[in-house]
């Protein structure tokens, strides 16, 4: 059951998604690496410029803070969206017509296409005509047009708006999935709501858990059009990321060659924290780990209240 | 050790006590929908109304925006476009993820884990990187301005979270069932089809959400390789900009109608996504 059957025909199986993907991302990808060592200036007249790109880009004050910003808006996001998106999953209701209902009203802010959130929320923060503004007003002055805080908390605010469903989602799934005999098991030996979150839930939520903070990371960090649309980067440029000023290089000035470099670097950020965090939560899948998962899965059941008496997850044929 | 009784025995017992979770879940819906239900004020409110007069129900109302969209074939063109690439691009997403999700849950092979991420790696890349190249390669293809150039497009990360989100839920699923299969004399094509598809459908109904999700609300990719033959509803709506300003009331409108498809998407998979991930390696 725990050892996987070596065997390379699999690739046959493998084979139609490489040769998607490959045909979607390889041959685009390797032109962009052209680009980013050659300074192109008409289609015969290219120099070779080598590493150049990507010393200016390195070195731009501009790109610098939008990448710090970046990453303060992500850490953020997910501080906020990873807790409440669990929160929420775990009050939906579980079943009928509400559950139902409940599903459809969580994952509506999904569905909406990103310019229209960006639209929506421009409007709903005005602070004369927006809902949002004119709350916020009666406490303080707030005004996202002018100030810089303003203009981040609203991004924030839109973000959590938008993406926490997500998370909540993927969280319902996983929860719905854990039998519930390793509820009755845990009550019975009278574990505490935190005990029960800790020992049953959080162990069997790990992989969805760590495809949601993934998605997020990535996608928060690659986030574009509702920033651009709300604020345009602005005031100043409070919330100006990475990727309006790759959309300024590489659209507006057209500088191919810079926005190349630009996007190399910036893809190969995204993969290093992606292949940092995608290694410390796959850490206790690896062989060696074993040993040390299974006295820890021993202990949380001690103390979980002996939830081993649940039968291991079966299939689920219904 | 303590004495409080475990929530799930508290849950079981039906109405002796307030039912505060659902109460504050039901609260933190109510504050949830507010900017929707503020996009959909926008939607009936005047143009001339949106951006001079605060109130939180619209005193007058006009439905131009939905009649115009209905009346103006760019408009319920765009989202006929927009409904069928991102139809093409679930069902082919799915298709292929599928046999490619069993092999990474039940077998090892030469390089499979450096496989797996760098297919993740794709769902890592800033669209703005792909655009020039795209434009180019489907230019070059003859596939630029029509659906499929779009469909095909999205599937560079649609494809891989298809395949990650599946492999969870195959994993989930004992293997010797598979092998159970092949003693009663299964040929692989039909055990995969008839015995083992049809146990993860909930897998695939959360998978083919998701494909279907993040298509429907791209907007760079499906900005860059259509014109206005195949012109998605994302990218029409960017240009109902006049010369008095953006028109909010359309546009609002136009965000309204495309959530609904994706309700109905959800209506679809809601049984799928509460069964949930049968999550495996336990």
């Amino acid at each position: 059951m725990n050892t996987k059957k070596k065997n390379n025909k699999a690739w046959f199986l493998v084979l139609p998604v490489v040769l998607v993907v490959a045909f979607t991302a390889i041959i685009p990808l390797m032109t962009v690496a052209n680009y980013s060592v050659q300074d192109i200036l008409s289609p015969d007249n290219r120099i070779f410029v080598g590493l150049e790109f990507f010393r200016q880009i390195a070195t731009d004050p501009a790109i610098v803070a939008a990448f710090q910003r970046n990453l303060v808006f992500s850490t953020q996001i997910l501080a906020i969206e990873i807790p409440l998106g669990i929160m929420i999953a775990k009050l939906m209701p579980r079943r009928g017509w509400k559950a139902a209902a409940a599903l459809v009203i969580v994952a509506i802010p999904l569905i909406i296409p990103w310019n229209v959130v960006g639209t929506t929320w421009r409007v709903f923060a005005r602070p004369d005509v927006g809902l949002l503004g004119v709350t916020m007003n009666q406490f303080r002055p707030f005004d996202i047009g002018n100030t810089p805080a303003d203009a981040w908390f609203t991004m924030v605010l839109m973000d959590v708006w938008h993406w926490t469903p997500l998370v909540a989602l993927l969280v319902y799934a996983g929860l719905r999935a854990i039998p519930d005999a390793y509820y009755q098991a845990a009550s019975i030996d009278g574990a505490s709501a935190v005990s029960v979150f800790r020992f049953v839930e959080l162990p069997k939520l790990r992989r969805v858990l760590m495809i949601a903070l993934l998605l997020r990371f990535m996608d928060s960090f690659m986030i574009y059009a509702e920033p651009y649309i709300l604020t345009g980067g602005g005031p100043g440029t409070a919330t100006e990321v990475m990727s309006i000023l790759l959309a300024v290089i590489a659209v507006i000035q057209f500088d191919l060659g810079k926005a190349a470099a630009f996007s190399l670097i910036y893809f190969l950020i995204i993969q290093i924290f992606s292949f940092i965090f995608f290694t410390i939560l796959t850490l206790d899948e690896r062989p060696g780990a074993t040993k040390r998962a299974e006295k820890k899965a021993l202990a949380a059941q001690a103390s979980a209240g002996k939830a081993d008496a649940a039968p291991k997850t079966g299939v689920t044929n219904e | 050790m303590s004495d409080t009784i475990a929530p799930v025995a508290r849950a079981g017992a039906k109405g002796t006590y307030f039912d505060w979770k659902s109460w504050l879940f039901w609260l933190i819906m109510a504050i949830w929908s507010i900017p929707l239900l503020w996009l959909m004020s926008m939607s009936v409110r005047y143009n001339e109304d949106i951006l001079t007069v605060f109130e939180i129900i619209p005193s007058r109302i006009s439905f131009r925006g939905y009649i115009e969209f209905f009346s103006e074939p760019q408009w319920y063109g765009a989202l006929i476009n927009s409904l069928t690439y991102t139809t093409m691009n679930m069902v082919l997403s799915v298709a292929v993820a599928l046999p490619a999700a069993y092999a990474f849950s039940r077998f090892t092979f030469s390089g499979d884990k450096h496989l797996f991420f760098w297919l993740l790696t794709n769902r890592m890349a800033p669209a703005a990187v792909f655009l020039l190249p795209f434009f180019q390669m489907y230019q070059a293809l003859g596939l630029f301005d029509t659906t499929y150039a779009v469909a095909l497009a999205h599937m560079l990360f649609n494809v891989p979270l298809a395949v990650w989100i599946l492999e969870g839920f195959m994993s989930g699923v004992p293997r010797q069932l598979d092998e159970m299969a092949e003693i009663d004399g299964y040929s692989f094509p039909r055990f995969f089809l008839t015995v083992f598809v049809p146990m993860i459908r909930a897998g695939i109904g959360v998978t083919a959400f998701f494909a279907f999700m993040f298509s429907w609300v791209e907007l760079l990719i499906a900005k860059t390789l259509t014109g206005p033959q195949a012109m998605p509803l994302a990218v029409q709506m960017s240009t109902t900009s006049t010369a008095a300003g953006l028109d909010w009331a359309l546009l609002s409108a136009a965000g309204v109608i495309a959530i609904i498809p994706g309700v109905i998407v959800i209506w679809f998979v809601r049984n799928y996504i509460a069964k949930g991930f049968a999550l495996g390696r336990v």
